[in-house]
């Protein structure tokens, strides 16, 4: 119906009106932390892929690359008691809630090391002491429990935020639809950041969604503003990120943030992505936030000595990890019949 | 003592625990305002206000997000799904978010919540608004299932499931509402997982649950005076199941009967006869009989439904050819 090259053009455009007036770049600290952390993202997730192809990531898994600077800018502007909810595609997510590697790479693996000790695995990456409050893997009823985490944070008068992360594919089913409502009806402190990477799995965005931007052009019938943002450009994420948490903070209820972005992977770990043209790839690979993002700071005045030394010190944190969770014996059987209740066990009956 | 009918100690049980503990929010469709589609929930709204006590459009899975959500960051939420029939549209919530997520987690997440829903049939509101659907939250790992037959348990199972940190799913019966029983004074707390013997008898163990305890003790009446002694046990939860409490009757009286609104395929006394039969087959000296209803939709009509869902008679035959 639509060539995938025509949402790439139709995207661009819609971002470039929304990026007429740039706002003031955020301080050189936080420029820098934002750096970090999307080459933390980076490193860990290609080496993540390096290990499934050696076998030792099992299952599936679904990267990030190419979306890191979304969660690089919330994960810079949120409050470290904020809640996250993202989904089955978390682990840059995870990492940018201050996560450390070793159990996010141990529990790709499925080992005793691993933040859930393997009895989640990639797709549901879960931390709740630093707010990670899971990742979802059936996309859109990760809306409605954001929802209920922001209403809690209401009810307690905490003014903590929830921040809910999902794909272009998830605004077309039902429960996208009732949890904006909601949150716009109770004016709840949640932010909804939908990552459009253009592919719903293996098939364009645009030829199954009845509007041009899948969350932005719903946004009017919750009573939002829609908010077009390049998910690809660190600054300006950020920018939207701080604004849409401020407003959320102050009382006056939910954002729904589509942020442009790209997958450079296919879906998952089996999706090769053979469906996108050369032409499509090209164009976003171009767009890579990292390498924009290292030519800005340079550009700013940042001194390359210093941005190698912070490349440097997250190849060593990578293989760290790598080495950590590679060492780590695989998790006791006896978790098996463990935690389905709260006592600890799985008894039903006496 | 009080008597006090069904759906006015499902008022008063909500009462009494969001009264007990601020964290204790209440959420559904038309339970504020309108007092609930039963008036199960009147005055709630009145007494605790628009912040504890909140209506919400129909939206089932919104409904259960954020009972969730908010259940993992500190708070004690109750939600309505107003008949359980609707639990269909809001099953991921129910069947792969609350029931996995502590296991998921390896423990990280508790979710201390309360569903409450109006099930089973009798109403004659046809097959969409009277199914019985708690078989359906037994299959699932990491549920909790509780379904009352009288106004007192009512009282002392809502609290229990409150108070529980697990979620659990907790079934009240529609055509149970009106029923009047005696509620003691003051604070009521039963424990989950405990059945009550309605009757004692010598002669056979009828098991029942919900509206069907009733219907088994009209049976055991029935049976009575042809000189049957039955004993009916109320297992009042399926989540935690008693084993040992029917493993105990049978065990002297030699015969077992389950009584089951659901469909006959899976319904929960499938599950408890093959345990009897796994665990305890040499005290029993006939079959198991399971009474069901067929394995049909329930129909409308007063007539057809009568004659779908057990009966005292479908009971009182079933017992006879455990005898036989």
């Amino acid at each position: 119906m639509f060539g995938s090259r025509a949402q790439s053009k139709g995207q661009s455009e819609a971002v470039s009106e929304a990026s007429e007036e740039p706002p003031p770049p955020p301080d050189p600290a936080t420029r820098l932390a934002l750096y970090r952390q999307m080459v933390a993202m980076r490193g860990f997730e290609k080496r993540a892929y390096d290990l499934f192809l050696q076998g030792l990531v099992k299952g599936t898994s679904h990267l990030g690359l190419g979306q890191e600077a979304i969660a690089a800018a919330f994960g810079c502007a949120m409050r470290h008691d904020d809640y996250t909810f993202a989904t089955y595609r978390g682990h840059n997510h995870t990492l940018a809630r201050g996560v450390p590697m070793t159990p996010v790479m141990g529990e790709l693996m499925g080992r005793s090391c691993g933040l859930m000790a393997g009895k989640g695995g990639s797709m549901h990456l879960t931390s709740v002491e630093h707010g990670m409050m899971g990742s979802y893997a059936i996309i859109g009823a990760h809306l409605t429990i954001a929802n209920g985490a922001a209403f809690s944070a209401k009810s307690r008068g905490t003014s903590q935020v929830a921040v809910c992360f999902f794909g272009d594919g998830t605004t077309n089913i039902g429960a996208f639809h009732e949890a904006l409502n909601l949150a716009a009806v109770w004016k709840l402190p949640v932010v909804f950041v939908c990552e459009n990477n253009l592919w719903m799995e293996y098939t364009p965005i645009a030829s199954v969604t009845a509007v041009a931007h899948p969350a932005a052009d719903r946004a009017s019938a919750y009573g939002l503003a829609p908010i077009l943002v390049d998910g690809n450009d660190a600054d300006a994420m950020y920018d939207v990120a701080t604004t849409a948490l401020a407003r959320a903070r102050a009382g006056d209820g939910p954002s729904l943030i589509e942020a442009a972005t790209y997958r450079h992977g296919g879906h998952s770990r089996a999706d090769p992505g053979k469906y996108r043209s050369d032409e499509e790839l090209e164009y976003w690979l171009g767009r890579d936030p990292l390498p924009a993002y290292r030519g800005r700071l340079l550009g700013a005045g940042v001194d390359e000595a210093v941005l190698a030394a912070l490349e440097a010190e997250v190849a060593a944190e990578v293989d760290e990890a790598t080495e950590q969770a590679k060492a780590s014996p695989p998790p006791s059987l006896d978790l098996v019949m463990s935690d389905v209740w709260a006592d600890g066990g799985s008894s039903w009956r006496n | 003592m009080a008597e006090l009918t069904y759906r006015d100690a499902v008022a008063a049980a909500i009462a009494q625990e969001m009264e007990r503990d601020e964290s204790v929010v209440f959420i559904g469709e038309d339970v504020g305002a309108a007092g609930g589609v039963f008036k199960a929930t009147v005055g709630l709204l009145e007494k605790f206000g628009p912040t504890r006590v909140l209506d919400t459009p129909i939206s089932e899975q919104a409904i259960l997000g954020v009972a969730m959500g908010a259940a993992m960051t500190g708070m004690r939420p109750i939600a309505e799904i107003m008949f359980s029939d609707f639990f269909a549209v809001s099953w991921d919530l129910v069947a792969n978010e609350i029931a996995k997520t502590r296991y998921m987690t390896n423990g990280q997440v508790t979710l201390p919540l309360v569903i409450r829903s109006g099930n089973g049939g009798g109403s004659r509101f046809g097959a969409q608004h009277s199914q019985s659907v708690e078989n359906w939250a037994m299959a699932i790992p990491g549920l909790k299932v509780v379904a009352p037959s009288t106004p007192r348990d009512v009282m002392g199972l809502f609290a229990a499931a409150v108070r529980d940190p697990d979620p659990v799913l907790f079934f009240e019966h529609k055509s149970l509402y009106s029923l009047k029983g005696e509620v003691e004074d003051g604070e009521i707390l039963d424990e989950l997982g405990k059945a009550a013997t309605r009757r004692e008898g010598k002669d056979v163990t009828i098991v029942a649950l919900a509206a069907m305890v009733p219907r088994a003790l009209a049976a055991a009446e029935q049976l009575a005076s042809e000189g049957v002694e039955a004993t009916v046990i109320d297992l009042r939860s399926l989540v935690p199941l008693d084993v040992s409490a029917v493993a105990a009757s049978i065990a002297s009286t030699g015969h077992l009967v389950t009584v089951e609104e659901n469909p006959r395929l899976c319904g929960w006394g499938a599950e408890l006869s093959s345990i009897i039969a796994e665990e305890n087959l040499f005290d029993l000296d006939g079959p198991i009989v399971r009474v069901t209803t067929p394995h049909v939709p329930l129909p409308a009509a007063d007539t057809l439904e009568d004659a779908a869902m057990p009966s005292a008679s479908r009971i009182v035959e079933g017992v006879r050819r455990s005898l036989a």
